[in-house]
């Protein structure tokens, strides 16, 4: 039943991804240029809607989070060589399945590069776990653990945050 | 839906897929992401070749297996599919717009690059801890303090590339 749900999920997200074009090197490159923001306004308007949802069934121990550690080492220096990747391949790993499936097929190798990347990161792994994961280890926190502030006045603050930017992107044009 | 070829308003398109969200999380108990999937293919092609190769203890952290979110990314070239089919956007294209402009149509060139982009961006993103969807879009749902510097990461490396890749302007 969770490989089902698995694939439903799979489906519809790649309808909505394919739909909205963020799907497109075109797309991520345009925002990596600063020139069309497309899959900024769909990232944040995804999060909105998660957030809120998210916690709110939270709320009534409905869903628990999955956070994910916070290890400053790893997600800087990962997050940076990521996205210098990503402005060469122009897709990001989901994204790269969904090119191939609206005919895109330039992701394809894109992939085949991910799979040789995955394998070189599970053969090095064991020497960046005794360096780069020691660095900065705050463990699994999220922005109201840190700050000490109730969870709704933050996710508040934060929703005001994002309908500020998507304004802003709205009102320079993008 | 029924003017072919026209995209949809991102906003609509982006809430619903954050609706999806939190539907998976209530129903699976899954929070969107894709990257370990990749970790899970390549360690099933490597077992099958010789099983020496994946006692490592990257590979034994997860189990070599067909699981949720690898489901979830075949889902996703399906659900694209069947979008682009529909609306009549589906091309078969082996340079994007954008790159035909700049380098030209050959297609080799677009090939090798993006393969050295898959190579780099995946071990970034397993190293962060997840890729777009899974610190992107799942972390900052969660306000996860990882999200927020993955996230940022993420563009500001993008930035830096697509800037020597494209130049000014």
């Amino acid at each position: 039943m969770t490989l089902m749900y698995g694939i439903i999920t799979g489906i519809v997200f790649g309808f909505l991804l394919q739909k909205a074009r963020v799907l497109r090197y075109d797309k991520q490159l345009g925002a990596l240029r600063l020139k069309d923001m497309t899959i900024v306004k769909f990232m944040l308007s995804n999060i909105i809607v998660a957030m809120l949802g998210i916690y709110f069934l939270k709320e009534f121990g409905l869903v628990e989070l999955s956070v994910k550690a916070t290890i400053l080492g790893p997600n800087i220096l990962g997050g940076l060589i990521f996205g210098l990747g990503w402005g060469l391949i122009g897709y990001c790993p989901g994204t790269s399945a969904g090119a191939v499936g609206e005919g895109r097929f330039d992701s394809l190798s894109g992939i085949l590069g991910m799979l040789v990347g995955a394998s070189l990161f599970a053969h090095t792994y064991p020497y960046l776990k005794s360096t780069i994961y020691q660095w900065g280890n705050f463990g699994k926190i999220t922005l109201p653990d840190v700050l000490g502030v109730n969870q709704w006045i933050v996710l508040a603050g934060l929703v005001v945050c994002y309908l500020l930017i998507l304004r802003l992107l709205e009102r320079k044009g993008f | 839906m029924s003017n072919t070829g026209r995209p949809w308003n991102p906003y609509v398109a982006g809430a619903l897929s954050g609706l999806l969200a939190v539907i998976s999380v209530l129903v699976s108990g899954k929070y969107l992401g894709a990257s370990t999937t990749f970790v899970r293919a390549v360690g099933m092609i490597e077992s099958s070749l010789s099983q020496t190769l994946v006692e490592n203890p990257y590979f034994q952290k997860y189990n070599l297996v067909i699981d949720w979110q690898f489901m979830f990314v075949v889902g996703i070239v399906i659900g694209s599919f069947i979008a682009s089919q529909i609306d009549g956007s589906f091309r078969v294209q082996s340079t994007p717009d954008m790159w035909k402009e700049r380098f030209g149509k050959a297609w080799r060139p677009r090939a090798i690059v993006s393969f050295v982009g898959g190579v780099i961006a995946i071990y970034g993103a397993r190293l962060a801890g997840g890729c777009p969807s899974g610190h992107g879009l799942s972390g900052l749902a969660q306000m996860s303090v990882s999200g927020f510097i993955a996230a940022s990461c993420f563009f500001i490396g993008g930035i830096i590339m697509a800037r020597i890749v494209y130049g000014r302007g």
